[in-house]
C-alpha cells in the first residue's frame, strides 16, 4: 500500500476543471440548454451534490467566499457535509451570509436576500430534463427541445387546470429561459422562480448523475410557463414566521409535539437571522 | 415530544466515529487485515474491481474493509478514488487467447483444442455448510497434473469462425480511437464497445436479472456459452517515447463468448452471431450477464424487433451503474422539506377546494360535470 493519497485544490484536476469550465461557457452562451459533459465520480454519491460540487470546484478560486446551503439553511447536514468538504480540500472562506458570499452552492432554495452583480449560484440539480416524467427517453427530449417542440408540457399544465382548477406544480415548476429553452429550475419550490428572471447573479445548474450543466446569465429573462387566463401564481403562506416576523418568506412547518401543534418558521435561517436582528435593533 | 429541527456538525462526526466503532465490532475478536481479504475474500475483491473499474487488489480490499463488506459502497470508494487518477493512455488490446488458462468451459463441443480446464469452480460442489470452516485449518493441497506446461487454448469461437459458420467478430477500435466513458458523456445512440464498457462496470445483480429476462422470453436470443474462460491476461501499453509495448503486468480475467442465434437473409448466408462479455478477476455470472446483454442489445443493429427491456440501450445503459443507482435512490434520505412543505400546502389547498365544492349549494344534479367530463 503506497502513501496517502493526495488531491488538488478543490478536489478536481485542473484538467477535469477545465472541462467543466468549457461546458460552463457553453452553457452561459446558450441559456436554459442542457450541455453535456462527461462528470466525474465524486467521493459523496451520487443525488448528493455531485454536479453542484463539480461546478463549484470548477469555478472556485482562493478568493472566493462560499456558503452552502441545503433546504435554504446553512446548518443541514448535507450543507455541513459539502461546506467541509471544500474546506478540507480548498481551504477557501466559508460564511453563512448571503450578502458576503460569492459563490453560494444551493440545494431546493433560493436565498430570500437578493443576489448582486458578480455572485454565483450553483444550483444542485437531480433530473436536469423538465421533460423527462412526460416523455422519458433522452434521444426523445433532446429532439424535442431542438425543435422547440414543448406541446406535451403546456397539454400536461392544462390538464391540471381541467383536473384541479389550476396548476397543480409546487416546486420543480418549469421556465422558459431567454424566450428559449424550457428549463427545470431544480426543486426549488415555484415560491423562488420569480426571482430566477432579471437575476444580477450568474445562476449555473450541475447535474453529476445525469452529465449535464446549464446556466442563467445574469439578467436574463425566467418566466414560468403558465396561461393568459391562468397566470403563474407563487405560492402564499398565511402565517408569519415565528422566529423572526416575515410574512414574504418561504417558511418550513415544524410539528412541534405529537398533538399536532405546530410552528412556522424561515427556511432560510440566514435571511431569519438577519431579519431577527433587524427587528431588535429597530425595536430598541 | 420536542422533534429536533435541523441536524449539524457535531451529530455527523458523532455519527462517524459510531461508525468506526459498529466497523471494528467487537474489539475482543481480532481485527480482520486488508491482506486477508484479499487472499481469502478474492471473488468480493474481483468484484469491487470490476464495477469500481480500477485494477488494484490491495485497494480494493482496504474499501471492503472500510465499506464493512458492504461492495457496492467499496465500489463507490474504490471509483472515487479512481477519478482522481491522471490518465496516462490506453493499454494495447489485451490478447485473450494468449491468456494463461486456469479455467476454460466450453458448452459447445466436447472436446476443444487445450482441452476443457474445470479449474475452481462452485459448479460441481454440493452446497452444504461445511462445519470444518468453523474452525481454523488448512486445505488438503491441490492435486498437479503431472509436468503441467503452460498450454495454447485457442478461442473457441474460432474454430466456427474457420468454416464461416459465426459472423466475425468486428475489429477494434484503433489505438486512440476507444472512447473512455469515465471522460465522455453518454449519448445515445451508443456504439458497442461505449455499451462494452458501461456493461463491464454495471452492477451484477442488474445485469443478471436482465441477462435472466431474455431467457424467459423477454428478448430471446437463443444463447449457448461457446467459451468462458478465467486467467492471467499480461497488459501491454505502447509507449510513444521508446516505440515499443512495455508489458504492465498480469491481470485476471474472465472472458464469455455467446454463441447465440443464427441470421441470414437474401444476400447473407446464415450464420451465428455473437454476444461478448469480459470483467476482472473470476466472474463467471457477470461475464455471462454482461455477453447475453450485449447480445440483446444488438436486436435493430442485427434487424431484429426490440422491444424487452434488455434490447433498450437507453434503459439497459441509463441503469446499470450501481453507484449512480444507489446514491439516487438512497439521496431521498436527504431532507426534502422545502418541496414537501409545498406540496403539502397545495395538498392543503386542492382539499379546501375539493370540500368547498362539495359543501356548496348545488343548483342543478345535471350541470355538475362527472369525473369522466372533468377529465375531459
Amino acid at each position: 500500500m503506497s502513501d496517502f493519497p493526495s488531491y488538488n485544490f478543490a478536489y478536481l484536476d485542473e484538467q477535469t476543471k477545465r472541462m467543466i469550465r468549457r461546458s460552463i461557457l457553453k452553457a452561459i452562451a446558450t441559456p436554459g440548454y442542457q450541455v453535456p459533459f462527461a462528470s466525474r465520480e465524486m467521493p459523496m454519491p451520487y443525488g448528493w451534490g455531485t454536479g453542484g460540487v463539480q461546478v463549484t470546484a470548477a469555478i472556485l478560486g482562493r478568493d472566493d467566499v462560499l456558503k452552502v446551503i441545503d433546504q435554504g439553511a446553512d446548518d443541514t447536514t448535507n450543507a455541513v457535509s459539502i461546506r467541509k468538504f471544500f474546506e478540507k480540500t480548498s481551504g477557501v472562506r466559508t460564511t453563512t451570509s448571503t450578502p458576503e458570499a460569492s459563490i453560494i452552492q444551493t440545494r431546493h432554495r433560493i436565498p430570500e436576500a437578493p443576489l448582486r452583480e458578480g455572485q454565483v449560484l450553483v444550483y444542485q440539480v437531480p433530473i436536469p430534463e423538465p421533460l423527462r416524467f412526460l416523455e422519458p427517453r433522452e434521444t426523445e427530449t433532446r429532439r424535442m427541445h431542438a425543435l422547440e417542440d414543448y406541446g406535451v408540457m403546456h397539454v400536461k399544465l392544462y390538464e391540471d387546470i381541467s383536473r384541479h382548477g389550476h396548476i397543480a406544480t409546487s416546486y420543480a415548476y418549469p421556465v422558459k429561459v431567454a424566450g428559449r429553452y424550457v428549463m427545470d429550475p431544480s426543486p426549488t419550490p415555484k415560491f423562488d422562480n420569480p426571482k430566477m428572471n432579471d437575476c444580477p447573479a450568474l445562476q449555473l445548474f450541475g447535474a453529476g448523475r445525469e452529465k449535464r450543466i446549464y446556466a442563467v446569465p445574469p439578467y436574463t429573462s425566467v418566466i414560468s410557463l403558465d396561461f393568459e387566463d391562468h397566470p403563474f401564481e407563487r405560492t402564499k403562506f398565511d402565517n408569519v414566521c415565528a422566529l423572526c416576523g416575515s410574512t414574504n418568506t418561504f417558511l418550513d412547518e415544524v410539528v412541534m409535539n405529537d398533538e399536532g401543534a405546530r410552528m412556522y418558521v424561515c427556511s432560510d435561517t440566514d435571511y431569519c437571522e438577519q431579519h431577527r436582528g433587524d427587528r431588535k435593533e429597530t425595536g430598541a | 415530544m420536542y422533534v429536533a429541527v435541523k441536524g449539524g456538525e457535531k451529530a455527523i462526526d458523532n455519527a462517524h466515529q459510531l461508525l468506526a466503532s459498529e466497523r471494528r465490532g467487537n474489539p475482543a475478536v481480532p481485527e480482520i487485515s486488508t491482506d486477508q481479504i484479499r487472499e481469502q475474500m478474492t471473488l468480493a475483491v474481483a468484484r469491487v474491481m470490476a464495477e469500481g473499474s480500477l485494477y488494484a487488489p490491495d485497494l480494493a480490499a482496504l474499501a471492503i474493509k472500510q465499506a464493512r463488506g458492504d461492495l457496492i459502497e467499496a465500489i463507490f470508494l474504490l471509483r472515487a478514488f479512481r477519478t482522481t487518477l491522471p490518465r496516462f493512455g490506453e493499454s494495447m488490446p489485451v490478447n485473450t487467447a494468449a491468456m494463461q488458462v486456469r479455467r476454460r468451459v466450453s458448452a459447445v463441443f466436447k472436446d476443444i483444442p487445450g482441452g476443457q480446464v474445470l479449474g475452481p469452480t462452485f459448479d460441481y460442489t454440493h452446497r452444504l455448510l461445511d462445519p470444518r470452516l468453523g474452525q481454523s485449518g488448512d486445505p488438503a493441497p491441490p492435486p498437479r497434473a503431472e509436468g503441467a506446461a503452460p498450454f495454447e487454448a485457442p478461442h473457441v469461437l474460432g474454430l466456427l469462425d474457420r468454416e464461416g459458420l459465426i459472423e466475425r467478430a468486428p475489429a477494434g477500435p484503433d489505438a486512440g480511437e476507444a472512447q473512455d466513458i469515465t471522460r465522455t458523456p453518454l449519448s445515445f445512440p451508443a456504439d458497442r464497445q461505449t455499451r462494452l464498457q458501461t456493461l463491464a462496470r454495471g452492477d451484477e445483480g442488474f445485469l443478471l436479472a436482465l441477462a435472466y429476462s431474455t431467457q424467459r422470453g423477454y428478448g430471446r436470443t437463443h444463447p449457448f456459452a461457446g467459451e468462458i474462460r478465467v486467467g492471467e491476461a499480461e497488459l501491454y501499453f505502447m509507449a510513444p517515447e521508446l516505440g515499443f509495448e512495455v508489458p504492465l503486468g498480469e491481470i485476471v480475467l474472465t472472458e464469455c463468448e455467446m454463441v447465440n442465434q443464427f441470421q441470414g437473409g437474401a444476400d447473407e448466408a446464415p450464420r451465428f452471431t455473437r454476444g461478448y462479455g469480459c470483467v476482472f478477476g473470476q466472474s463467471e455470472r457477470k461475464a455471462m450477464s454482461m455477453a447475453l446483454v450485449d447480445r440483446s442489445l444488438r436486436a435493430a443493429e442485427l434487424g431484429e424487433s426490440a422491444g424487452a427491456p434488455a434490447q433498450d440501450e437507453e434503459f439497459v445503459m441509463s441503469h446499470c451503474d450501481n453507484v449512480q443507482a444507489t446514491g439516487f435512490v438512497e439521496h431521498l434520505k436527504l431532507p426534502h422539506y422545502v418541496d414537501f412543505q409545498a406540496e403539502l400546502a397545495l395538498v392543503r389547498q386542492l382539499r379546501r377546494e375539493w370540500r368547498d365544492a362539495r359543501e356548496a349549494p348545488v343548483e342543478s344534479t345535471t350541470t355538475r360535470p362527472s369525473k369522466g367530463e372533468a377529465a375531459q
